[in-house]
């Protein structure tokens, strides 16, 4: 099994690079996956980061691209809430990207 | 979906088994969230042990597995918001629309008022649901 070092520390990650244990997540571990990217997590990211993290706590899922669009949308506004606003910060794709950046699994329904 | 793209089929999804001790309810409701991106006119069903998949407050901590009823309620996030109980399973098992979960979808149309997405049904209704339905699959 692959890991990452984030601070010394060994975080399990799967074949994709998600985390294994969504437990073993913190700020420096997001902050080690984007950077693999190439990618500098400003505070807009971090603001769909944590909604992920929110949405997963309250549902146990990883929402579909669809749905956390449309979730965006309502809560921070729809000038966020649209694809293009969200693949301009995700490239690789707002779900599958910001959700391995949150920790969570790849969501459900991605192929 | 290059081909037939645009065409809405009638989906029913019908739940049958208790949450837990079997993988049924869990792949049901994952197939269900991966098909619902394919945007067809989707329905559940819960009947027999299935209803029990729709009880408030399940605690697996005794028995080492994920808790995922708390996913049912993002089911009205995928626009999934036709939701059959079978009201013969609920009494048989003695319990009441009260003793599940209150799924709920927000209407855009409406400036998206919330409204609930369970109904109970007879097994007339039930039977009347399966004969419209393009593609039925049992879990």
């Amino acid at each position: 099994m692959a890991s990452i070092d984030v601070n010394g520390k060994e975080v399990e990650v799967d074949e994709e690079g998600y985390l294994v244990n969504l437990n073993e997540w913190t700020e420096d571990a997001a902050k080690i996956l984007s950077a693999q990217d190439e990618l500098e997590l400003t505070d807009s990211h971090w603001e769909v980061i944590n909604f992920l993290r929110e949405y997963y706590e309250e549902y146990q899922i990883a929402p579909a691209v669809r749905v956390l669009t449309k979730a965006i949308g309502k809560k921070l506004g729809p000038e966020k809430g649209n694809s293009k606003y969200l693949y301009e910060l995700f490239p690789y794709g707002p779900a599958k990207q910001a959700c391995r950046f949150a920790g969570l699994p790849k969501p459900t329904g991605c192929v | 979906m290059e081909e037939g793209g645009g065409v809405t089929k009638k989906f029913l999804y019908v739940n049958r088994r208790a949450p837990y001790g079997s993988i049924y309810a869990l792949e049901s409701l994952e197939v269900v969230l991966i098909g619902a991106a394919f945007e067809q006119d989707v329905s559940l069903a819960f009947i027999d042990d299935g209803v029990y998949q729709l009880k408030k407050g399940q605690a697996t901590d005794g028995i080492g597995m994920k808790n995922f009823s708390p996913t049912y309620n993002a089911l009205g996030d995928y626009d999934i918001n036709k939701i059959y109980v079978d009201k013969d399973s609920l009494e048989q098992r003695g319990l009441t629309l009260d003793d599940l979960m209150n799924l709920t979808w927000e209407d855009e149309n409406e400036n998206y008022a919330e409204k609930p997405s369970i109904s109970l049904v007879n097994s007339e209704e039930l039977a009347a649901l399966m004969e419209q339905q393009d593609v039925v699959l049992s879990f």
